[in-house]
């Protein structure tokens, strides 16, 4: 136990060794390093986004690697949303208040096209784009999202829970402003990354 | 498959209204799905229903779906609405379809809760959608849309997107939770 002169860990034993090795990650990136290690989603599943969300938190893609396994069905447990699926009309008030429900801090993702932008239900009942009701911190491209994508935008969540720490979600607005990046070698169409997704100051709704 | 002996019966017991059988579905190749309907006039429902209901050769006991089809711009059309009555007999093992038309402004048709219960909700959802009053029916209410819309989005000059309700919510936050 206990860390070397050099910051590195002691090797006596696999048990103290990890220990050690939290703690020396801890000691090199700060508090913020554990706390990213250790969302609890909300699957806020209304449609087929679901489906894939479930294949991303089983075995086989396993939330359990990014330290989120813990999907908890009761917001008052949870720490980060993730929207998959459609929102219609009727939904939506339920939406809100169970983002309300939800303690700080608190992060949400919009996952799929449906979530983000209604997709291709520009119908009465459906809801463009559940930002206009609610502050979303990453958006998830796809129809649905790849699992890949879905890691993706969980090491996004966990890239502001390093830069950000437990500030309030009214403190900080929607996300970092940050753009995932394409893969090398991918091309992105015309327009991707144009757009700045606006905070809460430039939002009167939010 | 005696829906033939059934819509005799219908006849029989109510020559005045002329009830022809039609097929529901005519294929390109003049073929049809051997699914017959017969209009019925509004005011009468309620009599060819209990018939079709209690008759021996009829005993339509179950109503398996009530709905609706707005005819607007529909070419040949001469009625705006059409309300649907899908009725299945299980004891005779046939099917028959009954059509009552009814068109605007005031679009009203008894209500058949009183003969199968169970049109309670279909007769509510066609009420919501399309805003076809139901006279008799114990609870006509919204089932589907949310309350303090006005509008019954399934009629067709209805607008796809909607008179601006998806846009029309007032945010929650935690004053207003
Ligand atoms: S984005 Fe595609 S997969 Fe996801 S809810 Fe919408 S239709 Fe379903």
């Amino acid at each position: 136990m206990g860390l070397t002169e050099q910051g590195a860990p002691a090797r006596s034993g696999i048990a103290t060794t990890r220990l050690d090795y939290a703690l020396d990650m801890i000691h090199r990136h700060g508090i913020n390093w554990a706390r990213k290690h250790s969302l609890w989603p909300m699957p806020f599943a209304t449609a087929c986004c679901g489906i894939e969300f479930m294949a991303v938190a089983a075995s086989r893609y396993d939330l359990a690697r990014f330290g989120a396994e813990a999907c908890r069905f009761s917001p008052r447990q949870s720490d980060l949303m993730i929207v998959a699926g459609r929102v219609v009309m009727k939904m939506l008030p339920v939406l809100q208040r169970i983002y309300t429900q939800m303690c700080e801090p608190k992060w949400v993702i919009s996952m799929g096209a449906c979530a983000s932008t209604g997709g291709v239900f520009d119908t009465y009942a459906v809801v463009q784009g559940i930002d206009q009701f609610v502050p979303v911190d990453v958006y998830l491209p796809g129809c649905p999202p790849r699992p890949e994508t879905i890691l993706e935008g969980l090491m996004a969540i966990q890239r502001i829970v390093r830069e950000e720490g437990v500030r309030s979600s009214s403190e900080r607005g929607h996300g970092l402003q940050m753009v995932i990046e394409p893969p090398p070698g991918v091309e992105m169409g015309p327009g991707f990354g144009e757009r700045s997704l606006g905070d809460r100051a430039s939002n009167p709704v939010l | 498959m005696a829906v033939a002996e059934a819509i005799a019966a219908l006849q029989e017991r109510f020559p005045e209204l002329g009830l022809a059988p039609q097929p529901l579905v005519r294929y390109a190749d003049g073929r049809d799905s051997g699914q017959l309907w017969v209009r019925v006039p509004a005011d009468r429902l309620l009599e060819v229903a209990r018939f079709a209901r209690d008759d021996e050769r009829c005993r339509f006991e179950q109503l398996c779906d009530l709905t609706c089809v707005d005819y607007l711009n529909y070419p040949d059309a001469a009625d705006r609405f059409g309300v649907v009555y899908s009725l299945l007999s299980l004891s005779q093992r046939h099917r028959l379809w009954l059509k009552v038309f009814v068109n605007d402004p005031e679009p009203v048709v008894p209500s058949v809760t009183r003969i199968w219960k169970g049109a309670e909700w279909p007769e509510r959802e066609v009420f919501d959608l399309f805003g076809i009053r139901f006279e008799g029916h114990p609870d006509l209410r919204r089932i589907l849309c949310p309350e303090g819309i006005e509008d019954h989005p399934l009629r067709k000059d209805y607008p796809l997107r909607g008179r601006g309700e998806r846009e029309a919510f007032v945010p929650i936050d935690r004053e207003t939770a």
